[in-house]
């Protein structure tokens, strides 16, 4: 699949910032008042950038507010609704906590709730999609909502590290989510090296093989169209090894590591490159997922 | 909406004899003449003329060689929507573009609100769908919906462009919700077949399976004709010019 930069900026940006948004709302970051207003500025802006980012990948961005109409059947229109109001709620929680407003533990629970419906729902856009046999599985929800846990942590614990107040608890938790949403990562590339293309093949795709094989003898189109450029995307497999060992070591190796001399060290500035490389690594695995992933499509055109 | 209806009054589609079809893509320039002047935005190409030309289109044939060896034959296969009865396009359109009508089932993109997501045509297994370069909305077979209901046309015309172009009537058009239809009789008596079954997506089009016989095996020119034509066994006159051409 075509890996838009518009999409692996969204994917990865607003799974860290609902991730981080999560943690807040659970009062599992945000020690202190301007801790709180800091993080949730950073969580909006991250979140509300990603989603910025996603409107560039429509060539009519215009129609996009038509997106919060089919929310009965359409995940992507699932999360246009409760990506804004994850943002909206985050906003209301920092207020509630700045003002000591009463019932502030409440609404920050319901962000958190809403953050991570909004990342699931994201996950559900492509698990849902059967004609690629590499998303159509729950190992993808499990995947995004991992990253955007770990994300999140990474993300907390750097800006608690700047305030002196990342306490040892928090990083041993950030540790282990980065260890089990690298473990996931690990899990889905296994299973996509796995499924390939899943049951389809060129025979079920034609109905054709009563003789024996089945092969393309030409194209129905001697130039390129839309259905290759987005759907016959394979430059990826030549490098996918090396790129999965660097969105690996990047994304989840460094920054555990950094995270554990944070533990050792408190006063040394790890989290905060910490958190970075761990975007980054996130933003490689991301656009792996895409470029990885293939659709049945492919099949009429003689792929296998 | 974007909810698929639970069953739909009549099932219009396609039947695609893929024993007749000669790849001729009469059918894939038809269907691009009329529907790009007919329902919704022109089809549009970009550099038709260049080194990279490029373009929305409908319908499109591949080319196939099925079997090994001297048994191998050419299948010229030709693929567009298909209007499925469980249409993964339609319920993930998130703008309510995508729909598939409860009269005909009939699957289409409401141009005016489509926002150019692109996700319907990841949804769609075939790739029938395919995104206007200019006008930035998704195109797909409408099954010339502004011709089959048209009184405007003679009613020979008032079927797909695709079916009533081709010039070996490999294409057939008709409601599969009534058993005794044009097309329901041809997909029983052929034993038509579905693409991809094993996506859930119940395609309503069918294709009909290439005869046995195809393949260069079945050119081969029996025995006892090649014999008669060994001059061993010629005579009367033809044995008389064999012989003098023969003496030359």
């Amino acid at each position: 699949m075509h890996p838009a930069l518009s999409i692996i900026l969204f994917t990865t940006l607003s799974g860290a910032g609902l991730g981080l948004g999560f943690w807040l709302g659970m009062s599992a970051v945000g020690s202190t008042f301007q801790l709180t207003a800091v993080t949730a500025l950073l969580s909006i802006t991250l979140a509300g950038g990603g989603l910025m980012a996603s409107v560039f990948h429509l060539r009519r961005p215009t129609r996009a507010w038509r997106a919060l109409s089919q929310w009965r059947t359409s995940w992507l229109s699932r999360e246009g609704i409760v990506a804004p109001l994850a943002l909206a709620a985050l906003f209301a929680h920092a207020v509630a906590e700045w003002t000591g407003t009463q019932g502030s533990n409440a609404i920050g629970l319901l962000a958190a709730a809403l953050c991570a419906g909004a990342v699931f729902a994201t996950s559900m856009i492509y698990k849902q999609i059967r004609a690629v046999a590499a998303w159509s599985s729950w190992l993808t929800p499990s995947m995004f909502l991992g990253l955007a846990a770990a994300g999140g942590a990474m993300l907390g614990v750097a800006v608690e590290s700047v305030a002196d107040q990342a306490g040892n608890a928090a990083l041993i938790g950030a540790i282990a989510l980065n260890l089990v949403a690298w473990i996931l990562v690990c899990s889905w590339w296994m299973r996509l090296d796995r499924v390939g293309m899943g049951t389809s093949d060129i025979k079920s795709a034609t109905g054709l093989g009563a003789k024996g094989g089945v092969r393309q003898l030409e194209p129905p189109h001697t130039g390129s169209n839309y259905l290759l450029t987005e759907m016959g995307y394979s430059v990826a497999r030549k490098h996918s090894a090396k790129l999965r060992m660097i969105a690996l070591l990047t994304g989840g190796l460094v920054p555990v590591v950094l995270t554990g001399c944070a533990l050792q060290w408190a006063d040394a500035p790890f989290l905060v490159p910490a958190a970075i490389l761990h975007l980054a690594g996130v933003g490689i695995s991301r656009w792996l997922f895409f470029a990885e992933a293939r659709h049945t499509v492919q099949l009429y055109y003689g792929g296998r | 909406m974007t909810d698929l209806p639970d069953r739909t009054e009549r099932k219009l589609g396609l039947v695609i004899d893929l024993d007749v079809c000669v790849g001729c893509h009469a059918c894939v320039v038809s269907c691009k003449a009329w529907n790009t002047s007919g329902y919704g935005s022109s089809l549009a190409d970009t550099e038709p003329y260049g080194p990279n030309p490029s373009g929305a289109w409908l319908n499109r044939v591949h080319g196939y060689e099925e079997g090994e060896g001297e048994s191998a034959a050419v299948v010229h296969f030709p693929k567009s929507c298909l209007h499925c009865e469980d249409a993964p396009c339609v319920t993930v359109c998130p703008t309510g573009a995508s729909f598939k009508r409860e009269k005909d089932g009939i699957v289409l993109v409401d141009e005016s609100r489509c926002m150019g997501c692109g996700l319907c045509a990841w949804a769609c297994p075939y790739g029938a769908r395919e995104m206007d370069p200019a006008a930035g909305v998704m195109k797909k077979c409408t099954l010339c919906v502004d011709r089959i209901y048209n009184e405007n046309l003679p009613e020979d015309d008032r079927e797909p462009a695709c079916v009533r172009t081709c010039p070996t009537n490999a294409r057939f058009f008709g409601d599969f919700a009534d058993p005794d239809s044009n097309v329901s009789r041809i997909v029983a008596e052929r034993g038509g077949f579905d693409l991809m079954p094993e996506q859930g997506t119940k395609p309503v089009n069918k294709y009909l399976p290439p005869s046995e016989r195809r393949g260069a095996q079945a050119l081969q020119i029996p025995q006892d004709r090649l014999d008669a034509l060994s001059d061993s066994s010629l005579s009367g006159i033809l044995a008389w010019v064999d012989r003098a051409l023969s003496r030359l």
